[in-house]
Order: C-alpha cells, then structure tokens, then sequence
C-alpha cells in the first residue's frame, strides 16, 4: 500500500495525470494550502489574472485555442461568485472546464463563516455537475468525475468545491484512470437506420441546405463536413458558433444565417426543402419567429445531445450522435446530387443583396477594418467580444483553415473578448491572436491589461471605438425613436475616458489610433511586427449598422436591409 | 396539457433533490408533486414526480432528466400500469355527535381494505388518516369540505411503482 498523502498533494497529482500543464488562478485564503502545493511543483504554469470572471474567460479562450481541458482554481465566497458569469459562458457555449473553489472547513459549512457561499447550489443550473468534496477519500474519485464529465458528450464547466479542512487531510494516494458513472453514458454511436433516412430525405430534395453550428468544430469534424457537403453538392451555411467550420472560399459556402446573417442565407432557410442541420441547438437568433423558420422544409438534426433535439424546433428526424461519426459514415453513402439550379438560385440572392457596408460618415467603416485583419491576419485566431464589432467580424473576417473563431455565443458576455485573447495566446503562443472588441466590452475586463504584459503574451486589440454601446443603440436608432437613453459612453461636452493611448500608457504597451481608412493596413502591419500587445484605437461612427437585421421575434424571411 | 408520472432514480447524494427540481422551475415546467426516499439500495433513491405538461414539454423534461449526470434512470409511468398512492391526513373539527357518526360513516364508505381509517378522536374532532390515489384523496377532501365546517389538511405527494400485473392501472 503505498503512504497516505494529503488532499493538496492529490490535486497536483490529479492535474499532473490529467496532462494539465496550464491553470488560471487566483488566491485567497481557502486555497492558500493548494496554492502553497503548486509553488513546489514543476511542470504546471500558473497564470494569475486581475479578476475572477476574466480568469475564467481566460480559461476559456485557452480551452478553444487548444483543445484541451482548462482548469480555473480560485478561492471561496466572493472568489467564487466572480465566477459564475464567466461559468454561464463556458456552459452555453459547451467548453469543456473544471473549476476548482475553495471553501470553508466541513465544519463551518451552512454557518454563514467567513467567505462561505454556496457555490454549488448557485451554479447548478450553469454547470454539468458540481460537487462539494465531504470526504477525503472522495477526493480522487469526484476529481475524476469531474475531468470525465467536462471533456465528454457534449462538454460544459463542471465545479469541484474543496474544504479547506480536505486539502491538508491525509487519505488514500489512488487517482482513478477511470470513474464509471452510473447516471452519465454519453452517445457514442450513431442510429444507423435514423441516419439512413436523413440521407433519403436529403437526396431526394429539390433545394437541400446544411445548417452548420459548433459542435462540428467541437467533434472536429470540419473536414467531415467539407467532404460531405462537396460529395452532394449541398450550399452550408452557419452559425456564429459554427463560423469556420466550412472554409469561406468553398463555392458551397453561403455565409451565416441569423438575426446579422447573410441575405442569402437567410433566404435559403425561408426557401430550402430539406434542412440538415447538425451541431446547432437553434438559439432563437438562429431562427427568428420560430413558426415561421425554415417554413418549407423537412428538418433533420444531428446532435451528440438528445435534449437538444426538438426542444426549440420540432424536427422529423432526430439523430443523436458525434457530429464526426454522423459525417463519417453519411460520406460512406453520399453520392452526388444536381443541385446546379439551387445554387443559381442562392447565387442571384447573393448578387441581389451583397453583404458590404456603406462607407461610414465619419471614422474608420468597420468593413474596411475586418478587411484589413484579413489582408494582414490571414492566419490568426480571431477572437471577439460582444456587440456590434462581433457581428461585423462574423460578416466580413474570412477564415482560413486552422484559424480559430472564439467568440461569446450563446450567453453573449460583454467582458469576454479580452481575456479569452489572452487565454488564446496562452494556449497558443505561436500564433498570431486578434481581437475584435467594442469600447464598451473593453472596459469591462480591461484590468487584464496587467495580466497580459506581466506574462508576456501577443495580441492585437482592435478597439472598435464608436464611443457608445453600439448594439443597444442601434436597436434604439431602428425601434426606440433615437432616444438613446444610457448608451452614450461620452461626457455631455463630448469628451471620451479613458484616452486609450494614454491608458496604454500607464501599461507601457504599444498604441495607434487610426481615424481613416488609410491608416488600416499600416497599422495592423505595425502590430504585426511588434510582439507583445499591440491596441489599435479605430474611431468608429456611432451610426454605423450592422445589416441585415431580423428583429426579434419575426420570420428570419423578413430582413431589415437599409 | 396532461397529468404525467414519472419514476427517477437518482444518486443519494446532497443537492440532487434541488438540482432535480431546480430544473423544473428553471425551465418553467410546471411540477406538480415530487416525492423522494431511498431504494433498497443505500446510496440510490427514487422519487415519483407528477407534472402537468403537453406531449412535446414532456418529452423534454424526461431528455433534461436524463441527461443529468446524477439520474440514474428515468421511467415514464404515465403509458404503464402502476400502482400509486397519496398519503393524506384531515382533521375535522367542531364535530357533534351526528357529525362524528357520519365522519365514520365517510371513512367505512371509503375505506377499501384499510386505507381510509380514523386513526385519531379528540372531544369533537376526530383524524382521518388515508392512502388513497391522488383522484379519490380529492373527492374524499371535496366531500369532507362539504359536509363539515373546518377541516384541516395535510398531503403527502404520490408514491407509485410498476405493477407486477398488467392489467392493473
Ligand atoms: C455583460 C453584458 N451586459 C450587457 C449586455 C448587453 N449588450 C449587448 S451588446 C452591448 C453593447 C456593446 O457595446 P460595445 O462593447 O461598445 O460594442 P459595440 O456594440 O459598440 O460594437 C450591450 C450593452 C451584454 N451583452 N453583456
């Protein structure tokens, strides 16, 4: 029997088995013990952010820049609860995370101690699963649990909650390779005769179409799609969280759909027979006025998650399934279909309503500015915050193969942009990480400006600086009669805070301001040649839209266009 | 909209009962009883859980159950036949002696093989103590309200297992 170690030791030993070499934390006094155990241990880095909720985006953006499990360790009560909104991000958009809080001694537990929460009970409904270690001898197995969970069927953040009181106790050394889990049999197969007929249905269509979301680049199964799609001839389109999931140049590409999505796009689910939609949970941004989406046709979903299946949208065939194995074995079977007509169709929509910007009035257009990230950018991994500037990005940044879009989508988190970039270049370091951020997002997690000089990483911020809460806005603009209540960033004289340049300052990071088209290209170039961080201050006018626009609630047929 | 049952067997474990019915309110289903006790099995219990939901809902709520990782399985009852039972207790107060006759009359009527008895009697009160289905607790409890001025009650949710024969329901 090999000697009792201490519930610290195990949680280094747990990571270390797990293949962790990364984790974001933040101290304090429940987890001084922990913290106490990394400083001894070699191999695993330690990132240390300015604030809870940005650690866990951080966590994030390294989650989708590799791949991998992240790992976020943070200190009970309010280090906690600075959490959760970055916990609710990860959940909607299904990364796969392991939180680790420290709590209050088993026995001040339900005694309102110190920087005691219930962090368990409070992200119940945000998290896969979530437990508070009661006994030592638990420890490894729950740890376990808890890594399984996260990275399998469809991932999400689970959050492991840890006394004080269990770190230092000794108990059992063992760390399972394996924990079966009774209640949780992810799917692993495919229903070969629900597949079969999807691919009748399909074949049979006059006017098939795919609906792409991101549990194909989840099940990595890009390829698989590609494949698929050119075997049939079939037009995809996508989802924001499925952007890039499809090259942009493929002549079958057709852009996003949605409330921002293309004409075209949007014209294509009003008029397809047959939707296969595969890896999307149809978020209502996806469909607009549910009754009236995708009204003609016959709809089949893949999803690795059951409950996803016919809960916003009632389908006819229901597949539940990896979206690679889905693709994997409909290519075995897929045979060429004469869709000329179709794609003429979607093509003279296109030419109809081309997705372009008219030039803006004052500043710099957004278009010129996404053109530009691609011009200089060809490679990067893109990342965005929320608003505006994240749906301009979604329209006009082409992604190549092998980049990566990580962007907020389901919970739509102000905040998330900045330090999922840094957490991108963590995980990434070779390569080239930009950001598409609004003013407004920016500051809310512009703290972590300090976390990114101190550890040296490189992104390029290209501030979208329209001087207001650009989305709210424009909903104002269109359907509040211009009474643009709280949305304006600017004093009553005009004058802007911070002045970024100088804010930039004070981190002795490098800093442009372009106000004209000109000055794109040269400096994304500039940033380009700078390692380290690079803010790029782009004047934006306030007035720009983004369009197409399908109000909320009506049929995604009914775009607003000017 | 229906009155569905279904049998959950999930992880004795701290928080699930709230995670279980956490997911109900979150997603506005609208549950109707939920009882919980432990099996045979030490570390397993089962709940019957009664909600009130159209064919599409219901299909939902037993997919969001199953896809919990700390429920184990989930049985719908509404299609097999079962047995259930409902717990209940009611006080009547204010009784005569006219009143108590008829009370005891009340409870010999319904009484099928020892679930409805009058457990308990006070100077004019007397205390029913019943395990009936959830239907004929109602018309017990509509006929008691009828009949006297003030009672008191006191439910349990539904119990229900599988039946063994199948022409049960
Ligand atoms: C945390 C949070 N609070 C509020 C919102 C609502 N919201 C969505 S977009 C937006 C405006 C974003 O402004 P900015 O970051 O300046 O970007 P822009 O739209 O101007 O490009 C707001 C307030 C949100 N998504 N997240």
């Amino acid at each position: 029997m090999a000697l009792n170690i201490t519930g610290r030791k195990l949680f280094v030993k747990a990571l270390k088995e797990e293949g962790v070499d990364t984790i974001f934390a933040y101290p304090g006094g429940m987890i001084t013990d922990i913290v106490d155990e990394l400083y001894k241990t070699e191999g695993i880095r330690v990132v240390l952010g300015r604030h809870e909720q940005a650690l866990v985006h951080e966590a994030e953006g390294y989650a989708r820049a590799t791949g991998k499990t992240a790992v976020v360790l943070v200190t009970s009560g309010p280090g906690a609860t600075n959490t959760i909104t970055g916990i609710a991000d990860a959940y909607y958009d299904s990364i796969p995370m392991v939180i680790f809080t420290g709590q209050v001694p088993l026995h001040l537990i339900g005694n309102d101690a110190f920087q005691e929460v219930d962090i368990v009970g409070m992200t119940r409904s945000i998290t896969k699963f979530g437990v508070t270690v009661r006994n030592r001898e638990d420890m490894g197995k729950l740890i376990k649990m808890g890594f399984q969970v996260a990275s399998t069927g469809k991932p999400g953040p689970v959050l492991i909650d840890i006394p004080k009181d269990i770190q230092v106790t000794s108990g059992s050394p063992e760390y399972p390779d394996h924990v079966d889990i009774r209640g949780y049999h992810p799917n692993e197969n495919v229903h070969i005769g629900q597949l079969k007929k999807a691919y009748r249905l399909l074949k049979n269509a006059k006017r098939p179409l795919i609906l792409a979301g991101g549990g194909v680049r989840i099940a990595g199964a890009q390829k698989n799609l590609l494949e698929f799609a050119t075997k049939m001839n079939i037009p995809v389109t996508t989802t924001i969280m499925g952007k890039g999931v499809m090259p942009e140049d493929s002549p079958l590409y057709i852009g996003n759909c949605g409330m921002h999505g293309r004409f075209a796009a949007n014209k294509a689910v009003t008029e397809c027979d047959v939707l296969f939609s595969i890896g999307t949970r149809f978020n209502d941004r996806i469909t607009g006025e549910l009754d009236e989406f995708a009204p003609k046709a016959q709809i089949v979903h893949v999803d690795i998650a059951s409950a996803s299946i016919s809960r916003n949208v009632v389908v006819d065939v229901p597949v539940t399934a990896d979206a690679k194995i889905a693709l994997e074995r409909l290519c075995e079977y897929a045979e060429a279909m004469d869709t000329k007509k179709w794609l003429c169709e979607l093509k003279a929509w296109e030419k109809e309503h081309p997705l372009t910007m008219p030039k803006s009035k004052v500043g710099v257009c957004p278009q010129t500015i996404c053109e530009g990230i691609n011009e200089v950018f060809p490679k990067a991994n893109i990342v965005t915050d929320v608003g505006q500037h994240q749906m301009w990005a979604t329209q006009f940044i082409k992604l190549n193969e092998g980049q990566e879009f990580i962007t907020s989508g389901g919970l739509g988190t102000m905040g998330f942009g900045f330090p999922a970039a840094i957490g991108a270049s963590i995980g990434n370091p070779k390569k080239d990480v930009v950001l598409v951020t609004g003013d407004g997002g920016f500051q809310m997690n512009m703290q972590e400006m300090a976390t990114a000089m101190t550890i040296g990483v490189s992104v390029v911020i290209c501030l979208f600086n329209n001087s207001t809460l650009g989305m709210v806005r424009q909903m104002q603009q269109l359907f509040y009669g211009k009474r643009y209540e709280i949305t304006d960033l600017s004093a009553e004289d005009g004058s802007y805070y911070p002045d970024f340049l100088k804010w930039a300052e004070g981190y002795q990071c490098k800093a442009i301001r372009v106000t004209d088209a000109d000055g794109v290209v040269p400096a994304l170039k500039e940033a380009k040649k700078n390692k380290g961080i690079t803010l790029i201050d782009f004047i934006v006018s306030p007035d720009d839209l983004v369009l197409p626009m399908v109000k909320s609630g009506t049929p995604l047929g009914d775009m607003i266009l000017k | 909209m229906k009155n569905r049952w279904i049998a959950l067997y999930v992880e004795n474990q701290v928080g699930v009962l709230a995670k279980v019915s956490g997911l109900f309110s979150a997603k506005s289903y609208n549950l109707q009883t939920l009882t919980v006790g432990t099996t045979e099995q030490e570390d397993v219990s089962r709940m019957t859980i009664s909600v009130k939901a159209d064919d599409v809902t219901f299909e939902q709520i037993k997919k969001q159950l199953n896809a919990m990782v700390e429920v184990i399985k989930v049985i719908d009852l509404t299609t097999i036949p079962i047995h259930m039972k409902e717990i209940l207790y009611a006080t009547v107060h204010g009784l005569d002696s006219v009143g108590k006759t008829e009370a005891f009359q009340i409870a010999e009527v319904f009484d099928r093989g020892g679930s409805v008895k009058i457990c308990d009697i006070g100077g004019d009160t007397v205390l029913f103590e019943c395990t009936l289905t959830e239907n004929k607790n109602n018309e017990l409890i509509a006929l008691l309200k009828s009949r006297f001025k003030k009672v008191q009650i006191v439910r349990g949710g539904a119990v229900a297992v599988e039946a063994i024969s199948r022409s049960n329901r």
